[in-house]
């Protein structure tokens, strides 16, 4: 027990730190695959919704595909694919060939992964409010922007919220596949400690308790989100 | 685009898909076994047995798939050898083998996952059943075995498609405790022919086709089983 306290330290020669170095990568990570993830589910939900048959296509494509194929299949491709296409660009362009670096690889592959499900969450939450809404707001005399902008938007959130949450745990847990293409997150730092330690077992359900105060942590704050958003409507029960 | 390497290695993609199918079957089995008792007791189940299942379930679905993976092989499998003489009994062909300690980490994850959905479907079903059941004068176990199971499970087979789509993608994790599965395939070509976007394009093209024989599949399963009516 004493040796698991040692291991565990915040300063070299115990690895504490670099495991909470890990998990702040981790919720970076996270966190920017996810609004990531919410742009590009906007834009395709709404491209499904009002897209032309192309568009529409094409979105089809992309969200039939995403959600089944594995993801840590769809990551190795995603990240060969962006940094060839990048250095492509960047030398016919006369500039020099880069790497990207971890987290912004990271937060491109998840993000682009994530927005396949956030589009499919916010065009069901979309298709969730009443149609009377909308054809109210046209008629009072709001134009098709303004409409979504202060009417159906605030309406879908209450819809998207148990789906968004999900996402965002699905999103915090996906960061750790990250560590088998060598992005430094928890995973990986886990995985160098108990590596170089033998210590296997200790690191493992260290970086697992991590992972679920995280998640536990998320929950609480998604519930209280959602209590908000959901003042004034009728409780479900 | 050269695909000259694809006759050579494509044997070796059928042992890798039969390992990915071994996997997926095994996993959703005793997964499924296991989701139904850990769903029962947080129903009905003594209080100590319901915050038990609770908090594994709240532990499988809170963690990474990868680390639970990881903590099972590395973890639980690195504390086998200290046991003297193990090494020399009847398990050790079994604990030195990657594969089951795959089987264990997914059924794990898939009875995380589907307790939950068990939870709901077992107090989904109308009490009134229930209380007609034990009304005819069955025992509670021939309440659960004849009615309540029955009905709980019809309830969750709309889930099932997902369960199983879930746990095929999460197959490929495998690859990285040494089960070559049709992934670990992919990774071998990789390595051996420099080669990048062939063999992930023909492994995803793959996981993409079992994808679609499942969702087809199910629908087909589905269509059959005649459909409660609601009223």
């Amino acid at each position: 027990m004493e040796n698991a306290l040692e291991l565990l330290a915040l300063s070299p020669p115990g690895w504490g730190g670099n495991l909470l170095r890990g998990l702040w990568s981790t919720f970076q990570i996270a966190l920017g695959a996810y609004i990531l993830g919410l742009a590009l589910g906007l834009f395709g939900a709404f491209g499904k919704i009002y897209g032309g048959p192309v568009l529409r296509g094409v979105l089809t494509v992309y969200t039939t595909v995403i959600r089944a194929v594995p993801e840590l299949v769809l990551i190795l491709l995603l990240y060969y694919l962006g940094t060839d296409l990048l250095n492509m660009a960047l030398t016919s362009m006369g500039f020099e060939r880069m790497d990207i670096s971890g987290l912004w690889a990271g937060i491109y592959v998840i993000g682009f992964v994530q927005g396949a499900y956030s589009t499919e969450v916010l065009r069901g939450a979309f298709h969730a409010v009443p149609f009377g809404q909308i054809e109210a707001a046209r008629a009072i005399g709001m134009s098709a922007f303004t409409a979504h902008w202060r009417i159906i938007l605030p309406a879908m959130i209450p819809f998207a919220l148990p789906g968004l949450a999900n996402l965002w745990l699905i999103a915090t847990k996906e960061t750790a596949l990250l560590a088998v293409v060598g992005f430094s997150e928890l995973a990986l730092e886990t995985k160098q400690a108990a590596g170089a330690t033998k210590a296997y077992f200790m690191f493992y359900l260290a970086a697992g308790a991590l992972y679920l105060m995280l998640s536990l942590a998320s929950t609480g704050v998604f519930a209280l989100v959602e209590r908000r958003f959901r003042r004034g409507q009728p409780s479900q029960s | 685009m050269d695909w000259s390497w694809l006759p050579e290695y494509l044997p070796r993609f059928v042992e890798g898909l039969w390992l990915t199918l071994q996997l997926l079957f095994w996993s959703i089995l005793i997964g499924m076994s296991l989701a139904i008792p850990i769903g029962l007791v947080q129903v009905t189940g003594p209080r100590p047995l319901a915050w038990l299942a609770r908090g594994f379930t709240t532990v499988i679905r809170g963690t990474p798939l990868l680390i639970q993976l990881w903590l099972i092989y590395y973890g639980v499998g690195s504390l086998f050898p200290s046991i003297p003489g193990i090494r020399e009994s009847f398990l050790w062909p079994v604990l030195r083998d990657a594969f089951p300690y795959a089987v264990l980490a997914f059924s794990l994850s898939v009875a995380g996952y589907e307790g939950e959905i068990m939870r709901g479907a077992f107090r989904g079903v109308p009490k009134g059943e229930l209380e007609a059941a034990r009304a005819v004068g069955m025992s509670p176990f021939q309440v659960l075995r004849r009615v309540w199971l029955p009905r709980a499970l019809q309830n969750t087979f709309p889930t099932l498609t997902g369960e199983f789509i879930l746990t095929l993608k999460a197959t490929p994790l495998a690859a990285t405790i040494t089960v070559f599965e049709v992934y670990g395939i992919g990774s071998i070509v990789r390595q051996e022919t420099y080669k990048i976007y062939e063999p992930l394009l023909f492994v995803a093209a793959i996981y993409l086709c079992l994808t679609g024989i499942l969702v087809l599949g199910f629908r087909y399963l589905e269509n059959r089983i005649p459909k409660q009516s609601r009223s």
